[in-house]
């Protein structure tokens, strides 16, 4: 069975269609992320796969409950990381986390929080209000919360948005830790690193979902071709690149550049001829995630305008 | 295990709107101090009979006669002759300016006319721009006019043939005798301190939380309406009921109102009409989308219940649509409540039918607030 199962997920807000259509699985024990550019329409599908937004056409089953009817229940076992940090900062890190674990129903209260605590590193700094707390720590609380009623999914909506390397990192980990224990997590992210983290990706833009599948799977998928230039008068071939034919994106990456686009054929015509004129040396290059992404985000209509 | 309520998450959410209430100090502070200020100020400041009020006397001539009616004017208590001035145009410009409120002309012909027994006549003229001001004072008037005239021409016996002559109206003023404003007033400010207070407070319940952010995290939990509701609103009884042992101290001590009724009855009446109070203003938060929004809709609320109610204008004394109107409030009802039952002794039979409006304003809010939660983000 699937942790996620949803179908023809549609969500409009007035006369934007904020979820297009949107059909996706997650198998259980499985970190899948879920990529797409601002105002992707990513919170929104999570907040209806939660069950705090009715779906206006599709169906789904999360955890092998009806995202439409029985909410409740999917709410008591999903833990659910909004984006933005949402619990109360007048309270302590360890008042919210009683407020919650009683909320859940969570016996013995204070033993469980006090678990939590001592887990997540929490326990030295469980008196300071939660207001008090720097980006880093307010996520790891975040995390403590919807964790503790121990869920068998996990949706985290950008929970690293604003949060150090380090402690990024050690979110990750903490991550694959409990995935490996069997938990489902499904995480949305800006960031390629991330992404690479995941098991499987899902791509959406403006309320569609454009590629499902390993990070492999998706690069090959997406059928790009990429050139690697260095030597001669680079900056020069960047800009004769520009806007010929065949070429999608040109990016330096250090002292090369890489030049992205759809048709092998004319791609390669182009750059020949730009070699020609500066003198750069080309191979052709693996094509990395990001590069299909920025390809994605060119490529997709703005439905908001 | 029921979804729909259990009592352990509604103790959560208790105990946490209890600790942001009490960490939350400068409200806190208010919702103690603002009562007994607003009590102490509008229960000695308000006063429905005015008495010493500035008058004007215009008169030419300083006869006796005239000395008497004014030093039996003064004795009322209502006016306080401030001005004697010779001529009309400078009494006019006193009353206009409000300066007085009163202007008393005694014509240069007053004693002649006395003495013959000719029809004497005086003019008062009243500033009626505020009529309360004016009644107290103008409906003494008459009779203590006529008698000081009468004693000063030594014909008591005449008057007293008169009086008995003439039809003679009992008046009891029954419950206050004297007719002291503090003891209709001081238990109608339990009122409207309460209302104020636990409607403006609860209506920040819910859009608090979204204003915060803290809604999403809220509703993604299993958390019922129900319990959310009771939750939130649970709390402000308790701070209700210190502010109903504020006001009522006070009113025994501060202001000596009388306490014939029973204290309990007027305990559970003040226990559900605060809970009318607090779900009305949690019915607000569901309807409200910001605090600003939830702070409108509670004046917006206020202002007529005050006027209408009867706490500041008699109730009988408004149009009929006016008092259907009024009955629509919380407050009119508890009115006659505590008025029941602190002056006049009423017992549960005397004041059965605002007891259970009341308790129809806490089911229709109730329901209204339930109705109108928002469980899910839509």
């Amino acid at each position: 069975m699937n942790a996620i199962e949803v179908h023809g997920l549609v969500k409009r807000f007035g006369d934007k269609t904020v979820v297009d259509h949107v059909s996706m699985s997650v198998a259980e024990g499985e970190i899948a992320g879920f990529l797409g550019p601002n105002g992707s329409g990513k919170t929104t599908t999570i907040r209806v796969m939660c069950g705090l937004l009715t779906p206006d056409e599709g169906e789904g089953r999360v955890l092998g409950h009806d995202i439409r009817t029985d909410g409740q229940r999917i709410k008591r076992e999903v833990g659910y990381m909004t984006q933005r940090f949402s619990f109360y900062e007048d309270l302590s890190i360890e008042e919210n986390l009683t407020f919650v674990a009683r909320l859940y129903d969570l016996d013995p209260v204070s033993a469980v929080v006090r678990d939590t605590l001592e887990d997540l590193g929490l326990f030295s700094r469980r008196r300071q209000l939660a207001g008090t707390l720097s980006g880093g720590w307010k996520q790891r609380l975040a995390l403590a919360a919807c964790i503790m009623h121990k869920p068998k999914l996990l949706l985290l909506d950008e929970p690293t948005a604003g949060v150090d390397p380090k402690a990024r990192r050690e979110f990750w980990d903490e991550i694959h830790m409990r995935a490996s224990a069997g938990l489902t997590v499904l995480v949305s992210t800006h960031y390629m690193d991330e992404a690479e983290r995941c098991h499987r990706i899902h791509y959406i833009s403006y309320g569609k979902l454009l590629a499902s599948g390993t990070v492999p799977e998706v690069i090959r998928d997406a059928a790009l071709t990429t050139f690697v230039l260095e030597g001669g008068r680079i900056t020069e071939a960047a800009r004769m690149l520009q806007g010929m034919e065949g070429v999608d994106q040109v990016a330096p990456f250090g002292l090369t550049l890489h030049v992205v686009g759809q048709d092998r054929a004319t791609l390669a015509a182009a750059i020949a001829k730009v070699a020609e004129t500066t003198g750069v040396a080309y191979r052709e290059g693996a094509t990395s995630l990001e590069d299909v992404f920025i390809q994605f985000m060119g490529k997709s209509t703005d439905n908001m305008s | 295990m029921s979804s729909i309520f259990s009592f352990r998450r509604l103790m959560a959410i208790i105990a946490k709107e209890s600790i942001q209430m009490r960490r939350d100090r400068i409200t806190f502070a208010m919702m103690l101090g603002v009562p007994l200020m607003q009590l102490v100020l509008f229960g000695f400041a308000i006063n429905n009979d005015p008495k010493g009020l500035p008058a004007a006397l215009v008169t030419t001539s300083q006869d006796h006669y005239t000395r008497a009616m004014v030093s039996a004017m003064e004795n009322t208590g209502y006016y306080r002759f401030d001005h004697v001035v010779a001529s009309a145009e400078e009494a006019d410009r006193l009353i206009q300016s409000g300066v007085v409120s009163f202007v008393v002309t005694v014509p240069s012909d007053f004693a002649r006319r006395v003495e013959r027994g000719d029809h004497p006549q005086i003019l008062i003229e009243a500033d009626a721009t505020d009529p309360s001001v004016a009644s107290g004072a103008i409906s003494t008037l008459g009779t203590v006019a006529a008698q000081a005239l009468l004693r000063e021409q030594s014909a008591e016996a005449l008057a007293a043939r008169q009086s008995t002559a003439a039809l003679e109206v009992v008046v009891h003023q029954l419950y206050n005798p004297e007719g002291i404003t503090q003891y209709n007033i001081v238990p109608g400010l339990l009122g409207v301190i309460l209302q104020l207070t636990m409607v403006m407070m609860t209506s920040m319940a819910l859009t608090r939380e979204t204003e915060r952010g803290t809604m999403e995290n809220l509703l993604a939990m299993p958390a019922s309406p129900l319990e959310i509701m009771l939750g939130k609103v649970l709390p402000f009884l308790v701070v209700g009921g210190v502010q109903v042992v504020v006001v009522l101290v006070a009113a025994k001590s501060l202001f000596g109102v009388p306490f014939v009724g029973s204290l309990w009855l007027l305990l559970i009446s003040i226990l559900i009409f605060v809970l009318a109070l607090v779900l009305l203003g949690y019915a607000f938060s569901t309807l409200a989308r910001t605090q600003m929004q939830a702070m409108q809709l509670t004046f917006f609320f206020f202002l007529p219940s005050l006027l209408l109610s009867g706490f500041m204008f008699p109730f009988r004394g408004m149009p009929g649509w006016a008092q259907t109107l009024g009955e629509i409030f919380p407050l009119t009802h508890f009115l006659r409540i505590i008025r029941a039952v602190m002056l006049k002794g009423a017992d549960l039979q005397g004041v059965a039918t605002p007891l259970a409006a009341l308790l129809v304003f806490v089911a229709v809010y109730m329901l209204l607030a339930l109705m109108r939660f928002r469980r899910t983000l839509d």
